[in-house]
């Protein structure tokens, strides 16, 4: 499915502003990602398997934050990378 | 040091192309004595011309970036290990082997274990601290983060790996403390320090707990915060519960530590175990409040200190606006205050990375400024020059020798 990846990450996708992955879930999606651009996921997941602050993934434009969200081939991915501060 | 490099403030806007590497904003080869200047927005560096005379400046590399430490490998003095992250996206550590020409990042950035007890998993916020391992252990690096994290690396700093004698120790939250009460920007592991003698011998400290020992490589870890003081809360000598801002060991004599705390400069010779507080032979109207301390390479008893106002509600700026740094050439018994060259007002605070020295014969002091300067003297403090203007708020100073 497309993936669309904002600016600031856009250095692991050798700028590439849209990208395919696939994943029966988010989670398994973002596991693709980092096995075809080693590092992205570290930077908007930590851990503990969160989130981090500013970053937000859209489903079909639906926010989500539960990693466990099922996936389908169709479906329309949008990262957003919020910023604040100087 | 006649002569100044000024950063040049004024490049034609260039419209960003469609890829780019974020990683060098300009080609850089280093060679020689250079300071690599950790920023708020990248890393720069200043490149010492013969005698010390004259610093160019270049970079910045990984425009945008919070650098919070930069390190050249003492073992190779080729390979650069960088800690940095955004302000928005994670952590992660990148590594140069080629003197700064190209940058690989860590295939496995510090990141903590899933808890091995009830505790919440933890999430590294930043890599604060790097340390290259012990002489006899090449490849091995240490990291320290916020919250407080150490981590090991025993591949040049590709993979990191928890250092579970102190990550899972049973006294962790007791020794952090409430997560909530954090300072601003975490309470980090800092001052990572290898006794040059015997690599399993290390030292680090925390924001919230004090200075901690090991003699085992990190298996475990004691307190070592005898004759410290605690100031303003019921126990002025609690086990714990201190702030080492900077803890140094003097790799000639390495019995001998410093340290600038929160509320204090204190001397330790380790076989005594105890602190004295020899801060109280500043000047009273200085303070020994300060985040820096560094020693003179080969003369143990010469430090340099730059102090902060700790009065009130506590600036942290130069006290009285007027920016000294302060020597001392008897282990703290007396200092001295050096300000020929600086400015005669000003009002920013130097970091706790952010003031460094040289190995020369007249040993270079260097220290990097809140408000983006770097300052220089090449004769131990006697005259300050400005090497660098404008650049963001600087976090970290750090001298590289580079092998060519």
């Amino acid at each position: 499915m497309k993936v669309v990846i904002p600016s600031v990450l856009q250095s692991y996708t050798r700028g590439a502003r849209s990208v395919d992955a696939d994943g029966a879930t988010l989670a398994d999606l973002l596991a693709d990602l980092d096995m075809r651009f080693p590092g992205i996921r570290f930077r908007m997941i930590n851990e503990a398997d969160a989130l981090r602050p500013h970053v937000r993934i859209f489903v079909n434009r639906e926010a989500v934050t539960d990693l466990r969200c099922v996936l389908s081939r169709t479906d329309d991915v949008v990262i957003v990378q919020a910023l604040s501060g100087g | 040091m006649s002569e100044t490099a000024v950063p040049p403030g004024s490049r034609a806007f260039e419209p960003l192309p469609q890829s780019f590497d974020v990683r060098n904003a300009e080609p850089v080869s280093l060679a020689g004595l250079t300071l690599l200047v950790g920023t708020k927005k990248g890393l720069f560096y200043l490149t010492a011309g013969s005698g010390r005379t004259r610093f160019a400046l270049s970079g910045p590399a990984f425009l945008g970036h919070i650098v919070h430490h930069a390190i050249v490998d003492p073992r190779d003095r080729r390979t650069l290990v960088v800690a940095l992250r955004t302000g928005h996206l994670g952590p992660t550590v990148f590594r140069s082997t080629d003197f700064g020409a190209s940058w690989h990042e860590a295939s496995k950035p510090p990141a903590f274990g899933k808890p091995k007890d009830t505790r919440r998993s933890l999430a590294v916020e930043q890599v604060f601290w790097l340390t290259p391992g012990h002489a006899d252990e090449p490849g091995v690096w240490y990291a320290g983060t916020s919250p407080e994290g150490l981590f090991r690396s025993e591949d040049g700093g590709d993979v990191w790996q928890p250092v579970s004698g102190w990550n899972d120790h049973p006294k962790w939250i007791e020794w952090t403390g409430d997560m909530a009460q954090r300072n601003p920007d975490g309470s980090p592991i800092h001052s990572i320090l290898i006794d040059p003698r015997d690599a399993r011998h290390m030292y680090f400290g925390t924001g919230s707990a004090g200075v901690f020992e090991t003699t085992d490589q990190g298996a475990s870890w004691k307190l070592l915060n005898t004759g410290m003081l605690s100031p303003g809360g019921p126990d002025p000598h609690p086990e714990y519960g201190y702030d080492p801002h900077c803890i140094q060991l003097h790799p000639q004599a390495p019995d001998l530590l410093y340290q600038q705390n929160h509320c204090g400069i204190y001397r330790m010779y380790r076989p005594e175990a105890r602190w004295v507080r020899v801060g109280d032979n500043m000047p009273r109207d200085i303070g020994d409040i300060g985040f820096p301390i560094v020693l003179h390479p080969r003369d143990p008893q010469t430090a340099w200190v730059f102090p902060m106002d700790g009065t009130d509600v506590w600036p942290r700026t130069c006290p009285g606006g007027r920016p000294a740094v302060y020597r001392t050439r008897d282990g703290g018994e007396s200092w001295t205050r050096l300000d020929a060259g600086l400015p005669p007002r000003a009002w920013y605070t130097v970091l706790r990375q952010a003031m460094a020295v040289d190995t020369q014969a007249a040993v270079g002091v260097y220290f990097g400024t809140t408000n983006g300067e770097v300052w220089g003297s090449i004769d131990e403090g006697e005259r300050w020059s400005c090497l660098a203007v404008h650049l963001p708020h600087v976090y970290s100073v750090e001298v590289a020798d580079f092998a060519r």
